[in-house]
């Protein structure tokens, strides 16, 4: 039951994107189309998943036991860009559907902050292996979710007539506004 | 000067490229975070820019981008623990956001645009200037967003209470959504609307 509540948590109460604003830079870059952002959504919880597991194992049984706690942001960093060049190459190699679907939008991974952000939060909130993927799992699903959202609104924001200044990315911010006063309440649901 | 404000108004980072978004949105509920985030940013830009353009003639190009992150994050990481130490009340109000300037495409695009071209002192001095239009945009909208949102302006945590800006009527109901994740949208929302709306007029 824990679990499912943190993962409810990770995913609607503490949405990554309305809630702790991470990770905003590629949401509204690549919002303005539906199969481009659920295209950046999925990938995005593939390698949310897998790098927070890896640093999670990094952290509790090389930097912990080394007294190397401080080192964690260069490691972290490297590790993460590491393994998404990896991702990259090994899709590239061996499974060309997939490489051919996410493959552009894996490089912007290794900058978008929510892959680091879930690594030291994680860390941060002490989470044990099994927490730290459904943690994972929230975080980076509640990512998904709110871009696909956001590509929807702005797919018919795009045809409404807008004071011209405002056009782009103010209405979208405007849009994102709107969502997280819609999501904030979520912050009742867990009160129940 | 003209340089600067081209910089700070026609290309500034965050309103018209929409880059540091998150940072800027997250740290803006009052403008004593947004100055402490600021100066972090400043401190980190400058030093790795002075790193960076000094060691760019032996930097092999493959390579640049993972020494370009390890300079980065050797200074956020002392930036961190010299914030933990000596402003720990600021630390927990930043969180998670001072180990993710490491991220803030402004820093690593500065160090990949242009302290890896060009020299030390060009490069300290464009480091200043971009940290320094970064800062004052989060400073704008962090007061608008702590004075309609919690009546004062430049309060301290622990410290300072800041100045009221508005009555003890207004204290008592403050607009709360401002200091919320809504109203931080909101606000750069209509910065960024502003903006554009001078760049227009100015145009014809």
């Amino acid at each position: 039951m824990s679990l499912f509540l943190l993962f409810l948590s990770a995913f609607l109460i503490n949405n990554i994107i309305f809630m702790r604003f991470i990770g905003l830079c590629p949401y509204f870059g690549l919002s303005s189309k539906l199969d481009t952002s659920i295209g950046m959504g999925f990938s995005v919880i593939f390698v949310v998943v897998l790098s927070s597991v890896i640093t999670w194992f990094l952290y509790k049984f090389v930097l912990l036991p080394l007294n190397l706690v401080f080192l964690r942001t260069t490691v972290f960093i490297l590790v993460i860009a590491t393994v998404v060049q990896f991702i990259e190459l090994y899709f590239k190699k061996y499974i060309p559907v997939l490489y051919s679907a996410f493959g552009i939008y894996l490089p912007l991974i290794t900058t978008n902050c929510v892959v680091l952000a879930v690594a030291f939060l994680n860390v941060d909130y002490n989470h044990n292996l099994l927490q730290t993927i459904v943690y994972s799992l929230g975080v980076s699903g509640g990512f998904a979710l709110a871009i696909v959202m956001m590509a929807g609104i702005r797919m018919r924001i795009e045809t409404a007539p807008i004071p011209e200044p405002m056009k782009g990315l103010p209405i979208a911010f405007i849009t994102a506004s709107l969502i997280a006063l819609a999501f904030l309440g979520f912050k009742g649901l867990l009160g129940l | 000067m003209k340089t600067f404000i081209n910089a700070l108004l026609d290309n500034n980072p965050v309103l018209v490229m929409a880059l540091g978004l998150c940072s800027v949105l997250a740290v803006s509920t009052s403008a004593y975070n947004a100055l402490g985030m600021g100066l972090a940013v400043i401190f980190i830009l400058t030093f790795s820019n002075i790193i960076i353009s000094s060691i760019r003639k032996v930097t092999p190009t493959n390579l640049r981008i993972p020494i370009f992150i390890i300079v980065i994050s050797t200074f956020v990481t002392i930036v961190d623990y010299v914030m933990k130490g000596y402003f720990p009340a600021l630390s927990k109000n930043l969180g998670v956001f001072v180990p993710l300037i490491v991220v803030n495409c402004i820093v690593f695009g500065k160090a990949e645009g242009y302290a890896s071209k060009n020299t030390v002192i060009d490069s300290i001095l464009d480091g200043l200037g971009s940290g320094l239009g970064y800062t004052l945009v989060m400073f704008f909208i962090a007061s608008v967003r702590e004075i309609l949102g919690q009546g004062t302006w430049m309060s301290i945590p622990g410290g300072f209470p800041g100045f009221k800006v508005f009555g003890e009527g207004f204290m008592n109901y403050p607009v709360l959504m401002m200091i919320l994740p809504p109203g931080g949208f909101l606000t750069i929302a209509f910065f960024m609307g502003l903006l554009k709306f001078y760049q227009m007029r100015r145009g014809k």
